[in-house]
Formats: structure tokens, sequence, C-alpha cells
């Protein structure tokens, strides 16, 4: 099967004051039809930049190298008109804060059948139409009617599913989901979660997930990809990575996160602070913070490996290496 | 009301007296939409309403809820930023009732943590200035040299180098800051730490880092603690106690453990179902019971439980009172009439029995 969306080798920079700023450094993954991806991080780590320079949303300082493929064209070499038809119609975004999507001035009714006036050539009355059937797909309860509301009238659990519905107006083959339910309470999260996937399960939409919460990967995402310092660490299917982590960072990541279900007297740490983006380290960029790093690697920069059970990863180490040295670890 | 009977604010000062004994607290703001007319009336939103629970020394209580449950208003009402009814025994004295003088000398044991940290430290200060001024403040008189021991100590103490003294904020990173702001509510020794979604802006594996901190100073200086957060996991984990708050009212309050396990409150159980977990395998199988629709506005908060109007098992009565927080198990209480029946839904569906 021919991969949705391919991104190869994928840098990008901003010009700032202090220098420049190197987001993302050399990413490269693909996208099967229907596939949810995770991408997960910490903040700086080019998880949003990533998906940012793919769709062309990079801010007015940022620069794009590589490749990225969808549906036979490069994304990066195209001219806006086009890469306006694409977006929305074709792939679709939504963001951790709807109101930078909702236009305030503007009834739901109207930011919604604008979308498909212009992209599908409805009439107005149409539009309206298709947008109440969305919104109750959505949930919105009495769709109808409040669809002529203003998006300041709705919660802001409420803004999220208008938000999506809009994003699904044109059956886009790809929804990007950057941070949906980091600034939701728990509760809703849960109920926004579901929805994402129940319309997934009913349109059949990839979804690349963009969060740092590893517990709405493990319910959600087929596969998930690790960054850190704007590089891949590791890559593979979830249910994999998640029971038999095998990069230093993955490992930390996972035993750093408090779980409800357990009890831990101490959490395990990752000593030190995320990197500064800008003065990245030479070789490996978890180097300075690596529980396993060994002296003489520090310039080293590990090659992503693809691994027979299906999982890519970036390690000087060894994964035999790495697993006995986790054994004698306390 | 949710006074519960176990209540009795007359107990003798003592050593297993609660350091902070909270008795019926109610918070109530008076506001109007922006742009108001003049004559518009001012409207009450109550945003906390009689809430009740002791507090140990070297105890540390989670207060969890959602946006809106009135969490850090609590906060604000016990370190006496907001005006608030009912009453707050600190070491058994009222601190509602205290002089304003008497107020802040009592302040001294009682300090806070914020969620963002850099907003929390003053840009224009040196981390040295910042880590002082309590001490400064509070004791004017203390000799320049213990001044700068203390503040090497606290700093120390929440593993910062001494030597950064003169450096100022924008110079860390948000993990090193928040624990510039936890030295500095460490200066004055204080008997009772209060923290505010403390680690909430932070990255998970700082986040790590500050939990354990914040454990290894319970564990090493016995301060007590009221740590206020939205992450139940999180809560977990740093708590002896938790207790849940919906729309300004105590929904339940238990040993962390026994919460989590054994939930009895709807809500307490609809949140607990909601977290999701790290395991692919395990989250994947788990029948995910969403809560349906949203908190009901604060201005006008449903007659009787609050929760009802998303509660399965709301029944007619549950519209006519305000339920008490009924013992339903040893040192767990929950406000809800019909907490010993099985809640549709949730009942088979225990979140962590650890």
């Amino acid at each position: 099967m021919a991969a949705l969306l391919e991104i190869e080798d994928l840098h990008v920079t901003f010009a700032t004051g202090d220098g420049t700023v190197n987001a993302v450094n050399g990413v490269s993954f693909a996208l099967e039809e229907g596939e949810t991806l995770a991408i997960v991080g910490e903040s700086g780590s080019g998880k949003s930049q990533t998906a940012y320079a793919a769709m062309g949303l990079l801010a007015a300082n940022g620069r794009a190298r590589g490749r990225v493929r969808y549906g036979g064209r490069d994304l990066l070499g195209l001219p806006q008109r086009e890469l306006n038809r694409i977006r929305a119609k074709e792939i679709a975004m939504i963001f951790q804060d709807p109101m930078t999507s909702l236009n305030p001035y503007m009834r739901v009714s109207e930011q919604m059948a604008e979308v498909l006036t212009l992209h599908k050539g409805m009439s107005r009355r149409e539009a309206v139409a298709e947008s109440v059937r969305m919104l109750d797909l959505v949930r919105i309860p009495d769709a109808k009617a409040r669809v002529h509301d203003y998006p300041h009238q709705f919660s802001g659990g409420m803004r999220q599913r208008i938000m999506i519905a809009m994003a699904l107006l044109c059956r886009p083959k790809l929804l990007i989901a950057d941070e949906p339910t980091t600034a939701l309470d728990v509760t809703v999260q849960a109920q926004i979660m579901k929805l994402l996937g129940d319309i997934r399960a009913e349109l059949g939409t990839a979804v690349i997930l963009i969060t740092h919460d590893l517990g709405v990967v493990a319910g959600f995402c087929d596969r998930t990809l690790v960054m850190y310092g704007g590089q891949i660490m590791e890559e593979g299917p979830t249910t994999l990575l998640f029971e038999r982590p095998t990069h230093p960072y993955t490992l930390g990541l996972l035993s750093a996160v408090p779980r409800i279900d357990r009890e831990d007297e101490m959490l395990l740490t990752i000593a030190g602070d995320p990197p500064d983006m800008s003065r990245l380290p030479p070789g490996c960029p978890f180097f300075p913070r690596c529980a396993y790093a060994v002296p003489g690697n520090e310039t080293r920069r590990p090659p992503l490996v693809t691994l027979p059970d299906g999982r890519r990863r970036a390690c000087n180490l060894s994964v035999e290496e790495i697993l006995a040295r986790r054994e004698a670890m306390p | 009301m949710t006074v519960p009977a176990k209540a009795s604010a007359t107990a003798p000062a003592g050593p297993d007296r609660p350091i902070l004994e909270v008795r019926d607290l109610r918070v109530t703001f008076a506001i109007r939409p922006r742009g108001a007319w003049p004559w518009t009336p001012w409207r009450s939103l109550r945003a906390v309403g009689g809430v009740s629970f002791d507090l140990h020394a070297g105890e540390a209580l989670g207060i969890v809820g959602e946006s809106g449950s009135g969490k850090s208003t609590l906060a604000r009402a016990i370190i006496g930023t907001v005006p608030s009814e009912g009453r707050i025994l600190f070491e058994g004295e009222d601190l509602s009732r205290l002089p304003p003088e008497a107020r802040r000398m009592r302040r001294r044991d009682i300090q806070m943590i914020f969620q963002d940290p850099l907003a929390a430290l003053n840009p224009r200060m040196t981390v040295g200035d910042i880590v002082a001024e309590p001490l400064t403040t509070h004791f004017p008189k203390t000799p320049r040299a213990e001044v700068r021991r203390r503040v090497a100590e606290a700093l120390e103490r929440v593993g910062l180098l001494p030597t950064m003294i003169n450096r100022y904020p924008h110079e860390f990173s948000g993990g090193q800051c928040q624990r510039i702001g936890i030295a500095r509510a460490l200066i004055l020794r204080p008997k009772l730490l209060l923290c505010d979604e403390p680690v909430s802006a932070l990255d998970v594996s700082v986040q790590a880092q500050v939990v354990n901190l914040l454990r290894e100073l319970r564990r090493d200086l016995g301060i007590a603690m009221l740590f206020i957060a939205h992450d139940l996991s999180v809560v977990r984990h740093v708590s002896d106690r938790i207790l849940v708050m919906y729309l300004g009212r105590l929904m339940e309050i238990a040993p962390s453990r026994e919460m989590v396990a054994h939930p009895r409150h709807p809500y307490t159980q609809a949140l607990i179902a909601s977290v999701p977990i790290p395991d692919p395998r395990r989250e994947k199988a788990r029948p995910r019971p969403v809560l349906e629709g949203e908190l009901p506005s604060p201005l006008a908060p449903p007659s009787g439980c609050v929760f009802r109007t998303r509660c399965p098992k709301a029944r007619p009565d549950c519209a006519a009172e305000v339920p008490p927080a009924f013992p339903v198990g040893p040192d767990h209480r929950a406000a809800c009439l019909y907490w010993d029946e099985p809640t549709p839904l949730f009942a088979e569906t225990p979140a962590g029995a650890a």
C-alpha cells in the first residue's frame, strides 16, 4: 500500500536575534491511509514544527528543507494557491486552542459554510445544512439552532468539537491534531478522544496526534514516534514501544510519568533540562541527560536504524547493551 | 450543610490536633459582565460552598477538581487573599478572626507555590533577593550574613547551587524557576505549604523531578501540604489523602489508595475512569465510560447535589437538598445519597486497584 504522506529528511530552522534555532533536524517518516500516528515529545522537541512545516504553516522567520510527499507531489515547493487546495480539502488541522481557528466575529454557520462554498462550490443553503450534519456528528446538542451562535457562546469543550467539525467538513484524508485536549479537563478530554476515535472509524481518516500525554497516545494511536531535540529517538508500533522501550529517552519518559494505577515511592527522573535548540549538542541531542551515555560518544550522532521487530531507533548503544544495563540499574 | 459530625472545632489544642481545620468554608464573588451598565445588578457567584476538612501536621492532602471546581479559590481563602466565610483554624487559631497584624505573623508559617514559575518571580530581582525576600520582609533585622546563609541553605535544599544567587529568573529553565519558587517558600521554615498546580506547566521529565522534590521535603522537613492539581495521577502520587471538589463543593475525601481503588461518589468514579493510563493494552481494552455534558454555570448551580445534572444515578430527591458528606469507610466521606448503590456505567470498571 502506498503511503499517504511521506516526510523525508525534514529540517526546520528559525532565524532569531540569538542565532539560528534548529527546531527539526532530519526527520523522516511515512503514514499509511487510515493510520493513526502519535508524535510525542516535550516542549521544544520539534513535534509541532514538523507538522507545521509539512502544512506550510511555519512562522515568517522559519524555513523548511527536505521533502513532504503527498499524493505524488512535494508540498514544500508548492505555491500558496495549490497548497490551499490541499489544505482543508485533503489535510486538515486542529489546534490546542480552538479560538486560534475560529473567527470570534463570525457566526459558526458563516465560517463553516464558507469552507464548503469555497472548496466544494456548494450553495449557502446546502453548506449550512451540511455544517449542521457535521455538528450533529461531533454531538453538539441542538446543532440546528446553535449553528447560528458565535464561538464565544460555546464552552471550551464545545468549541473543540466545532473546530473538529470544521476540519472534517471536506472529509479530509488526513487530520493533524496538535495537542487537541491539552487545555481541556480530563472528563472532557475523554469525550473528545472518544469522539475522534468514533470519527476515525466512521470516515477512515488518518490521524497524526501531536501530544506530550503518553496516556492519550496509549488509547488512540497505532504507531508512536518519540522526538527529542528535533530528532526521532525511537519509532514503532505503540504497544511494542510502550511495553518494550529500547531508547534511553523513551525509557526515561515512560518511567517519569506518574500513573493512577500505580503507587511508586519515587518517580524515576531524567536529570537536567531540555536542550537549548540554538546550541544543540554535536552528537545525540539526549547525550547530556542520558543515564546510559558512554564517554567518548559525545560527538557521535547515531543514525536512525530499522530493527527486525519493526521499530526504528537512533542510539549509539545497541538494544542488548541498553537492556543489560537497565537490568543492573536500581 | 456539609459539616460532618466529627468536625468538632472545640477540640483541645494538643499534639493530635490537626494543624489546619477548615469548617464550612464559603467564598462568594460579586460579579458583573464586562461593560455592564451601572444599574446592572451584581450577581453572586459561589466559588466555594461549605467545604470542611482537616489537615494534620506533616500530612499531604491533594485537592482535585476540574476548572471551576473552586480548588484554587479554596487555597486563596486559606492564605487570606480572598475574603471568605466559615472558619479556618491554623493550629487552633481562627485565622479569619485575627487582627491583620497577628494574621500577618501567622502567615509566616503558611507559604504558597504557584503554577506559572516564571510569572511568580520578579524578573528584575536576582534569585538571591527573590529567595531572601520573605525573610527580610518578616524579619527585617536579620543580619546580612545570616540571610546569605539561609538563602544558600534553601537553594541547596531544592537542588540549586548557592552560586546562582546573582542571576535573574529568565536565565533559568521552567523547572529551575519552580525550584526557586519552592526555595522562596521554604526560607521561613513554614509548617504548611499550599501548592497550586505546581507541576502543571512543566514537561514530563522535569515534572517528575519537582514531584520527587516535594515528596522529599515532606519526608525530611515534615511540612504539611495542600497539593492542588487537576491531574489525578500526580495528586495520587504526592498525597496521603485526596479531596475531590465539583462546582465549589466537596464530593468525596479519602486516603489516596482507598480513593483510587474504591471511589464511592459517582463523580470521583467518572473522574478516575477518565484518566488515561500509558499502557496501550489496558487503555484499549478498558471500556471508557464518558461523563456526558459539561460543568453547569456556577452562577446558576443545580439545586441540591450540584453533580446531579450529569450523574448517571441521579433521582428526584437529589434535587431537594445538598447531600451531607456521609462516612462511607474508615477516614472516608462521600457526599452522595446513594453512595452504597453501584453506579451504572462505572460499577464494573475500577480504574486501578493497585
